[in-house]
């Protein structure tokens, strides 16, 4: 079956983002960027289908500015067979890319659509399930085992209580969490054969979407910061602050 | 302004989560109204009615419904949507899974953790793991939101006397089916709603070095948590991560021990009333955030500590 996979190119986990003094969003210049975690995690899924023999083709999507070009390289170096690039610099929100998505796996016709939970830039968590809205599909969110067969996918997901296991009719979305599995680095024969591989560029209108945002952002501030505190110097004295000074025990 | 609920609950019992969507609802000001859908959900829904400040309950009673799988549930809430300008859920794995699918189908965006209600159409949430608070002003006509529930007071449980109705009897999308759960059991308090939380990293070194925890948190009537370091090494299940994308916790005494701090997990726990930090590394940036920090050996301060504590009960 055909996996397509969406990948989103955002700040790196390790950096600490700072917030631009005029308010109107993060410092996003000069700053690394790399594949959302749970892309890579969306990526390596796929990846193992294709070699278990279940996934015949595996199509990385990225949309954005140039730069998202690198995001799919790197999705490709992992093992994708090609690259769909929606260019753009202007905002995509949750739903608009939703919408670009659907354009695509109309023409594209996947069986399996695999996205990352959430993307740790905006936090929303959003794009996964309202695709498959638009769609129509079923969804597993949160996805921590995905066994697909010839009509369905087992799918197991992280809930607040433990572990839910629920059977999807395919073609359905699957969006993924941490436990799913542990991704590859690429190895540099496979980085020097991604670059040899088809990357496809579009613009949204060629889509037939309207990418305009629905939320408009005000402001974005720093948050309160936490007054520093101090350290204690054995239990006797942590529990006496605990008590008299915190009040909490 | 009239508020839609979806309520967290498993058809016995309303989930606390549900009292602090309200109020973030009433936050937002006008009518309130709870939607149980459920299988044999009746006393939830009965819980539901008696929440101070709602007006109503719409309860959905069909077996489509007896888990929460949002393929069924969406497009009840899309039909109920039309009659409300904003459609609320706590930002649950159940309500993170459905309000997105109910947002689409209305053609609307979805506003995320809200941690703030600026007006009835601009909120305040988190981005970039807490690093960041956006505020941001919806110009759909329907405002799907979820709630992150540590932002807002619970409502009362008590003192409502809201008139319960029946709305549609409900469907099977007939796209997907539930096939079990592997819930994780406990006598200790929920994560999420607990005073106090006792909460374990790579530091521990094995699940069952989790058991010095275990014993401080009863002592404290705590529930236990964890970094994503200790999930992913296998020493406790998922349900125990706190943090970014795990579970967001603000009781009023967080206690990390053998937890580095990485920035992901320093956003499931920073909004927390006190914070203690137990960690053998003076430099570990678990420290930056903690109001009472002790450097020492974990195996040796936790029992220690353990033992200062008055028992329970």
């Amino acid at each position: 079956m055909k996996v397509l996979v969406a990948v989103k190119r955002v700040v790196d986990f390790n950096v600490k983002i700072r917030v631009k003094a005029d308010k109107t969003g993060v410092e996003t210049a000069n700053v690394k960027m790399s594949m959302n975690p749970f892309d890579e995690i969306g990526i390596e899924e796929a990846v193992r289908l294709k070699e278990k023999g279940t996934a015949s083709e595996i199509i990385a999507v990225s949309m954005g500015p140039q730069g998202a070009q690198e995001t799919i390289r790197t999705a490709l170096a992992m093992g994708a067979d090609r690259g769909i690039h929606v260019l753009t610099d202007a905002e995509l929100q949750p739903l608009a890319v939703a919408k670009l998505l659907k354009a695509i796996i109309d023409k594209e016709k996947p069986r399996l659509v695999i996205l990352g939970k959430q993307a740790i830039d905006d936090d929303c968590n959003q794009t996964g399930q309202m695709l498959a809205a638009l769609l129509g599909w079923p969804q597993g969110t949160f996805a921590s085992k995905v066994t697909p067969t010839a009509d369905t996918a087992e799918v197991t997901r992280e809930v607040d209580g433990g572990l839910e296991t629920v059977e999807l009719k395919l073609p359905a979305v699957i969006t993924t969490d941490l436990r799913l599995n542990e991704p590859r680095y690429a190895s540099l024969p496979n980085i020097m054969k991604a670059k040899k591989k088809p990357i496809e560029q579009i613009a949204p209108d060629a889509l037939g979407v309207d990418p305009a945002p629905r939320l408009v952002t005000l402001k974005v501030e720093e948050p309160p910061k936490r007054k520093s505190g101090v350290k204690v110097k054995d239990v006797v004295d942590l529990v006496d602050k605990l008590k008299n000074e915190a009040k909490v025990i | 302004m009239t508020v839609l609920i979806v309520a967290e609950h498993d058809n016995a019992t309303l989930k606390p989560a549900t009292l602090h969507a309200v109020g973030a609802a009433t936050k937002i000001g006008g009518d309130i109204a709870i939607l149980v859908a459920g299988s044999g959900c009746k006393p939830a829904a009965e819980q539901a009615a008696k929440i101070a400040g709602v007006a109503r309950v719409l309860v959905a009673d069909h077996a489509g419904f007896a888990h929460p799988l949002a393929e069924n549930l969406a497009p009840l809430i899309v039909k109920l949507a039309g009659g409300f300008s904003h459609v609320l859920a706590p930002a649950t794995t159940s309500g993170k899974n459905v309000m997105p699918r109910v947002a689409a189908l209305l053609d609307v965006g979805q506003i995320s953790e809200i941690v703030a209600v600026e007006s009835p159409d601009t909120f305040v949430r988190p981005i970039y793991a807490g690093n960041a608070l956006a505020t941001v002003q919806s110009k759909d006509k329907i405002k799907a939101i979820t709630v992150r529930t540590t932002a807002f007071a619970a409502a009362a449980a008590e003192g409502g006397t809201a008139k319960i109705e029946t709305v549609a009897d409900g469907a099977d999308a007939g796209l997907s089916k539930f096939v079990r759960q592997e819930l994780s059991k406990s006598e200790r308090p929920e994560l999420t709603s607990a005073r106090v939380v006792v909460s374990g990293g790579r530091g521990m070194g094995s699940g069952e070095n989790f058991k010095l925890l275990e014993a401080l948190a009863d002592r404290l009537g705590a529930a236990v948590g964890a970094s994503r370091a200790a999930v992913d090494a296998g020493f406790v299940p998922n349900d125990y991560q706190v943090g970014q994308t795990g579970k967001i916790v603000a009781p009023d005494l967080y206690i990390a021990i053998g937890i580095s701090g990485a920035i992901q997990h320093l956003a499931g726990m920073k909004d927390s009333k006190t914070i203690v930090a137990i960690n053998k590394d003076e430099e570990a940036p678990i420290f930056q955030v903690a109001d009472y920090g002790l450097v020492g050996d974990l195996f040796k301060v936790v029992p220690e500590l353990t033992a200062a504590l008055p028992k329970k009960g």
